[in-house]
């Protein structure tokens, strides 16, 4: 029901008491302007913070073999493990199910690389094409390693773009050979890694072209693999547990010993930083929920002060045959009009404002701080909401005082 | 138009209780310009925001325009008052952010009269107490005198049956006091039942019946004697 009339009284009370429609209309704004701008800043910490640990796919396990520490069954501590190919088909086999991605590696660093008059030395990885997801190593150009080059032990490599920048400067490095260690090989793609500069120095050939060459020929230096990302954190740790210990059986390490087998699950590392998520997410909601009371405070004390100010205004009103329904239907019209307009206008300035200055926060590990649209919405009606319960206790109030004793008041 | 029969009030002073009115009967008919005379703490407001329906009464029994008038609540008192009651006040009481043709035609938006012909109404109204030129002035752009007459065609614009005017010069000198009780004087001609509340003799003297109030009982009610002008 849109009565022209009532709003046209209500558009005149606004404009005509400027200083009570800026007072009010001003600690909405701000309180929603300071809302979205913390909110904001909250977002951004948290996205820089996800940002940091992109590096690495979030569900990789890494499992390293070293030298035991402790005498078992009769063997004695010092003792080398070395992982074989059986264990490759052992773990993929037992966990099937638990596994996305696997890949054996061989990693030998410090390798001279050349390519006719530039060289360098580099650490070269040989993997399966698996190995990819596991880095979120990223293709820019050509391919990275096929199952076919591994079948046919193919001498090529996919390098970093760094190893392309220090050996090719501005050309491509795609087709062209490469020199590791003496041995020529083709170079099929060139990838970026989110990890930074030191995952963009590795070379990667495939795991088949290695062993042998580099390796005994079923030997491997260490796995590396991804768990089904629809496992939960806790299921993956339980999962990573469970290989330890079933790697340490089938060597005849003692369970206890720490350096003979060892296994990195990320899934850890993502346990610790959803712990500081929640962490930084109740500061944001309880920074968010201080503006708000802040901005529900303030709103209540200037309702109260307009009401207040107002009696003698509805006495006269009441007096010329203004119902108390009328009275309080009036008070809460504008309050609501006010609180929703300012709230946003807030909500606009806020908004801008974290695009405006968004991009040069990053240097203070604010990354794309935003917004969700229905948060914001959610506070501005949540003053509203609040502008009007504080609106309508007094304005009932003085509704219902007697039109003599508002006619009165001073 | 007015009949008051046994009118009782009293106001709770902390446990104590002021008695304000003790008894009080007065019937005032269709057209009669009635003055209440007395000192203050007589009565006399009390009386007239009985009578204005603006505060209640305890005992007795009041009509209005032949409607007795018991146990209303403010929706109902607020409807009587739009439709059959004007004020006038002592300090005018006038919306300082409306103008005065604004002024003038709140209480016809109280009756939900469309926009232009509320306008046309108040305009009328204004015109005749003398004050069209200045409808679109705020009431601190006028004088005292000013401010008193458009209360006075506010009080009009509904056309009550009756107008009350609480010291209605009270706060003006004596030259507007008199444009002003010439203003009620008029509207009494044309047939309203006009009730004044006044302290002052003068004032009083310009009416044709003065009722003297004096600790809530009525001590005299009599006609005033008027050398009637050519």
């Amino acid at each position: 029901m849109f009565d022209l009339d009532r709003w046209q009284e209500i558009f005149q009370t606004i404009s005509k008491n400027k200083l009570r429609t800026a007072l009010s209309g001003f600690t909405i704004a701000f309180a929603i302007l300071l809302f979205t701008l913390l909110f904001g800043v909250g977002n951004g910490l948290k996205h820089t913070f996800e940002k940091q640990f992109a590096g690495d796919s979030q569900n990789s396990i890494y499992v390293f073999s070293g030298t035991t520490t402790k005498p078992y069954k009769g063997l004695q501590s010092g003792r080398q493990i070395q992982f074989r190919n059986d264990d490759s088909k052992f773990i993929n086999e037992k966990f099937d199910d638990k596994i996305q991605y696997f890949s054996p590696a061989i990693q030998r660093n410090n390798m001279q690389t050349i390519y006719k008059g530039e060289q360098n030395r580099y650490t070269v990885r040989a993997v399966y094409p698996d190995y990819q997801p596991l880095e979120s190593a990223v293709i820019q150009d050509g391919r990275f390693l096929s199952y076919l080059d591994i079948e046919k032990k193919a001498k090529v490599v996919a390098i970093g773009r760094l190893v392309e920048e220090d050996l090719f400067g501005s050309l491509s490095a795609v087709g062209k050979n490469i020199n590791i260690e003496g041995i020529s090989y083709k170079v099929v793609g060139v990838f970026n890694d989110p990890g930074g500069d030191n995952d963009e120095r590795f070379i990667y050939t495939p795991f088949t072209t290695f062993q042998g060459m580099y390796k005994p020929n079923d030997e491997i230096d260490r796995f590396g693999m991804t768990f089904n990302p629809t496992l939960t954190v806790d299921e993956a740790l339980a999962f990573s547990n469970l290989l330890t210990k079933v790697l340490k059986e089938k060597h005849n390490v003692d369970p206890r010993d720490q350096g003979a087998i060892r296994v990195r699950n990320y899934a850890e590392g993502t346990k610790n930083v959803q712990g500081f998520m929640m962490v930084l997410n109740i500061i944001i909601l309880f920074i968010g929920i201080g503006t708000l009371v802040a901005g529900i405070i303030g709103i209540s004390n200037i309702m109260v002060y307009i009401v207040k100010e107002r009696t003698k205004e509805l006495g006269i009103r009441k007096a010329l045959g203004a119902t108390p329904k009328s009275i309080v239907g009036m008070i809460m019209m504008e309050s609501i009009f006010i609180t929703a307009l300012a709230g946003y206008s807030g909500l606009l300035i806020g908004i801008f404002t974290l695009k405006a200055i968004g991009s040069s926060l990053e240097k203070y590990f604010i990354l794309n701080p935003s917004v969700e649209t229905y948060v914001v919405v959610g506070a501005t009606i949540v003053l509203v909401i609040a502008g009007t319960i504080a609106g309508y206790v007094p304005a009932k109030r003085a509704a219902s005082i007697k039109p003599i004793v508002a006619l009165n008041d001073q | 138009m007015i009949k008051i029969e046994n009118l009782q009030k009293s106001y709770p002073i902390g446990k104590d209780s002021l008695h304000v009115l003790k008894g009080l009967n007065l019937h005032i008919k269709e057209g009669e310009f009635v003055a209440i005379m007395g000192s203050s703490g007589s009565g006399k407001s009390t009386l007239l925001n009985i009578v204005g329906l603006l505060d209640s009464h305890d005992s007795g029994t009041y009509h209005l325009n032949g409607q007795l008038i018991e146990n209303l609540d403010e929706k109902k008192a607020a409807v009587l008052r739009n439709k059959f009651l004007g004020f006038i006040f002592q300090s005018f009481n006038l919306i300082t952010y409306k103008t005065a043709v604004e002024n003038v035609a709140l209480p016809l938006y109280y009756q939900g009269m469309g926009r232009a012909e509320r306008q046309k109404i108040a305009l009328k109204y204004l015109e005749k107490v003398g004050l069209k030129d200045r409808a679109n002035h705020l009431p601190n752009e006028l004088s005292g005198g000013e401010k008193q007459r458009v209360a006075v065609a506010r009080a009009l614009a509904t056309q009550p049956k009756v107008v009350l005017a609480d010291e209605p010069t009270g706060a003006l000198d004596s030259t507007t006091s008199n444009s002003v009780m010439e203003l009620l004087k008029d509207i009494n001609r044309e047939g309203m039942t006009v009730f004044v509340i006044t302290h002052e003799e003068d004032i009083a003297e310009q009416t044709d019946r003065i009722v003297r109030l004096k600790d809530g009982v009525i001590i005299s009610d009599e006609k005033v004697n008027k050398n009637v002008n050519a």
